[in-house]
């Protein structure tokens, strides 16, 4: 088969299995877009801003697991799609964006709309690519797709020039289905005798705490970690990008840790003594300062990327290969040995934990007049039976989200965690539409977020993808005024966010459906009705408490067992101290 | 510590900048660098002079490791190897005896002098770092015209080899 480099590219997308590209024409990839034209195997989803490409595809990746596609066209094209290409390197998420590059004699002239694609996402990608040469352009494909899929996932350049591309100019093209780099092999299975030891050491705990990540999401790992867990009964604890890959609504799963995570979580981590870490960074959101963290415990550290291991914290047992392998050989360790945990000493542990639990640390007042963002959190888990996928942007409605709406299935939450990325959420959110049209996809936003990439209310309408945006409207930015108010003396400089459009006008516009809601009493109705709409996109305007603050939280400098905690909570702790139930 | 490690690199525009980009943005030091290609033409050979606290220099290793274009990576430091840097001085001699002195000198160093005019000398010295620092502070300041380091290169003695 001759193909053209625009041909190849198609037809290599087609046959890596890619049903769904997002992109963005332009000058340098006009021939690929001509191509484009001319099939219908694979679906361009044609966005409004190359950001909300770049996140879309992340939505879909992490929704489905397989790697997210981006055409962008170079010069502005490839600088728009940088914040998501970042987002998705931060929290590693297979991605293969091609960028359109000037023509090849014209690299390096200052050529119109020329960067330096390579040298500018260097620094926030796995790896990346410029095809030199028509004769490689299917086995840098295929590279791509390898490296941004396997080890540690994450997001892959490849930059195109368009005289690569040109129609007239055919090769042979034939889709090689293996491809060996002799640089690049990552070690999958952990090493046996690390297993072993870390079995023992576990099995000896006398106050053991998993705490898993999303390494347990991306390496599918989710139901090998549930039953170990379940056989030993320890409790568990995961980051805000493992939630779901343990259910959140089991018994044993004791909540988010870190930052904004409870005070059961952070305390046992501060508490136990044998620490079994799986596919989680110890990021500096988990750890606060590191020489306070977990002081008692010996950690068992286990990540498929070594340069995770004894980064920031020191591992006691380093055991490096996929979570799934190494959790399967964990289990066959666990029976080799015919040993359970000494049960007397894993309930005392549990009491303690249930002490703490006891102390309600999400607990918060839902009066009659204004609504707290906790209760729309958790009346959107109501209203879809806590079977939805929910992407959220950055700031305290996506705290609330982690913290009100328990998923016990992995990839369903989906966030911006390592990047912190405004904007996020629509766009993802319309990814995974894409990817799962019969199921419910909510947005949880903020009016400061949902502004970043709110141009993607059209592709919305253009494609059909009936998402639900709650809007958690505090008329504020809300977490930088949360930190202005701790530790700034209530100085709230530049957060508030005065002269908002109006949203169910602005949703209207665009062809939506808009429901304001303000009263507690009408929250259950509008978000019902929001859903009933089955295949309209809506927009619910939900004005929350002003100045509502996510609770617990660890300060900078603190240490886990030293959080702020509501004052509700510290209620409820004065009463269990007076009536004796708590030492 | 200082210290040595060598590395084999995918001889691709953009491996180098990778590897210095990351020592960059990760706030690594770098000592010096050198590169060029091996007798296999699709590989570098590279040499990575660094200082860092044994925290540090494990997450250099394993940065640098996880880079797609490093094929193979060993830290010298702990293990019987050879390290060389070779220098080019250029002085200015002119009178008899400001001539004679840097020829006694270049002997002592067992250095070569490459290239002659009436005024200047051009000398090269291969050697460890240290040598080459002693040689520079043994000549006179002020004849210093201009120096050319090549920054370390390192070997492992024996049969031992860094090879894919
Ligand atoms: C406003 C805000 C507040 C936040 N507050 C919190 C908070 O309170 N609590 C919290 O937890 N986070 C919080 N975060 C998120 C935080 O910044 C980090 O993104 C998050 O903690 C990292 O999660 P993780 O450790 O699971 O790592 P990830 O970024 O998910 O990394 C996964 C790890 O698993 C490894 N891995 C990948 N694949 C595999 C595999 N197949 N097998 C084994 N290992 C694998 C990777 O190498 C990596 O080390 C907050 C973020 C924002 C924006
Ligand atoms: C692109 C970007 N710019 C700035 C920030 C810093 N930041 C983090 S949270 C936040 C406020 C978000 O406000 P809003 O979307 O209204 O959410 P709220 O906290 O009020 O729920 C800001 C500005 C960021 N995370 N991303
Ligand atoms: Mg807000």
């Amino acid at each position: 088969m001759e193909l053209s480099g625009s041909e190849i590219l198609i037809q290599f997308l087609k046959d890596e299995g890619v049903k769904h590209i997002f992109g963005y024409p332009g000058g340098a990839v006009l021939h690929i877009y001509d191509a484009l034209q001319k099939q219908d195997d694979v679906e361009h989803i044609l966005v409004r801003h190359e950001q909300g490409a770049t996140h879309a595809a992340d939505g879909y990746a992490r929704a489905t697991g397989k790697p997210g596609v981006c055409l962008v066209t170079s010069g502005p094209g490839a600088t728009n799609a940088v914040t998501g290409i970042a987002t998705a390197y931060l929290d590693s998420i297979p991605l293969v964006v091609i960028t359109g590059q000037v023509p090849s004699h014209a690299i390096g002239s200052d050529a119109f709309q020329e960067v330096d694609a390579v040298g500018i996402t260097r620094a926030c990608v796995k790896h990346n690519f410029l095809v030199k040469d028509l004769n490689k352009l299917t086995e840098t494909l295929k590279k791509a797709f390898y490296v941004a899929t396997t080890g540690r996932p994450g997001p892959v350049v490849v930059d195109i020039p368009k005289d690569i591309t040109a129609p007239h100019i055919k090769i042979p093209y034939e889709y090689p289905e293996k491809i060996k780099m002799r640089s690049y092999n990552p070690n999958l299975k952990g090493h046996p005798r690390q297993i072993k030891r870390a079995v023992e050491l576990m099995l000896g705990a006398k106050r053991p705490m998993f705490y898993t990540g999303g390494g347990i999401v991306m390496g599918e790992a989710s139901a090998e970690l549930r039953t170990l867990v379940r056989k030993l009964g320890y409790p568990i604890t995961q980051t805000l990008m493992g939630l779901g890959a343990f259910p959140g609504t089991d018994p044993q799963f004791i909540g988010m840790l870190g930052m904004h995570g409870t005070y059961e979580a952070n305390m046992a981590m501060h508490e136990c003594d044998v620490l079994i870490c799986i596919g989680a960074r110890f990021d500096d959101r988990i750890t606060g300062v590191p020489s306070k963290f977990c002081p008692y415990a010996q950690i068992i550290h286990v990540d498929i990327d070594p340069s995770s291991i004894s980064k920031i914290v020191n591992a006691d047992i380093p055991i490096v290969g996929s979570a799934r392998q190494v959790l399967t050989e964990m289990l066959k360790a666990l029976e080799k040995t015919g040993m359970e945990p000494d049960r007397n000493v894993l309930d005392t542990w549990w009491k303690t934990i249930k002490a703490w639990q006891q102390q309600e640390s999400f607990a918060y007042d839902q009066g009659p007049d204004v609504i707290q963002p906790q209760t729309a959190v958790e009346e959107l888990y109501k209203v879809t039976n806590g079977d939805a996928y929910v992407t959220s942007d950055v700031g305290q409605h996506q705290m609330y989200a982690a913290q009100f709406y328990p998923f016990d299935e992995p990839r369903r939450w989906i966030n911006s965690g390592g990047l912190g990325t405004m904007g996020f959420g629509l766009p993802a959110a319309m990814g995974v539409k894409l990817a799962f049209p019969d199921k419910d996809v909510a947005c949880v936003t903020g009016e400061g977020s949902i502004q970043m990439c709110i141009q993607e209310l059209s592709t919305c309408l253009q494609y059909n993808l009936p998402v639900k945006i709650i809007n958690l409207n505090n008329r504020y930015l809300g977490m930088v005024r949360q930190w202005q108010e701790f530790f700034y003396e209530k100085r709230y400089s530049h957060v508030y966010m005065d002269s908002l459009p109006d949203f169910v006008k602005l949703a209207e516009a665009y062809g939506h459906v808009g429901i304001r809601v303000d009263k507690p009493a009408d929250l259950h109705d509008a978000m019902v009705e929001a859903f009933k709409l089955k295949d309209r996109t809506v927009f619910l305007d939900i004005m929350t408490d002003q100045e509502a603050n996510v609770y617990p939280m660890i300060s900078s400098g603190k240490a886990h067992n030293e959080m702020d905690i509501s004052p509700l909570q510290q209620k409820i702790q004065a009463t269990l101290k007076a009536s004796g139930e708590l030492v | 510590m200082r210290h040595i490690i060598s590395l084999l690199v995918e001889n691709e525009a953009g491996a180098l900048s990778r590897i210095s980009g990351l020592f960059s943005a990760r706030g690594y030091n770098i000592e010096s660098l050198t590169v060029a290609t091996t007798e296999d033409q699709t590989l570098s050979r590279m040499t990575i002079i660094t200082t860092g606290s044994d925290r540090i220099i494990e997450q250099i290793t394993k940065q640098l490791n996880k880079l797609v274009d490093v094929v193979k990576l060993q830290d010298f430091t702990e293990g019987n190897f050879i390290e060389r840097e070779m220098m080019f001085v250029k002085v200015k001699a002119e009178g008899e005896a400001e001539r004679s002195e840097v020829n006694r000198l270049s002997e002592i160093f067992r250095a070569r002098i490459i290239d002659v005019t009436d005024t200047t000398f051009c000398i090269e010295l291969t050697g460890s770092g240290d040598k080459l620092d002693a040689y520079i502070s043994a000549l006179h300041e002020n004849s210093i015209l201009e120096v050319v380091r090549s920054g370390s290169m390192g070997i492992l003695r024996g049969e031992k080899a860094l090879t894919i």
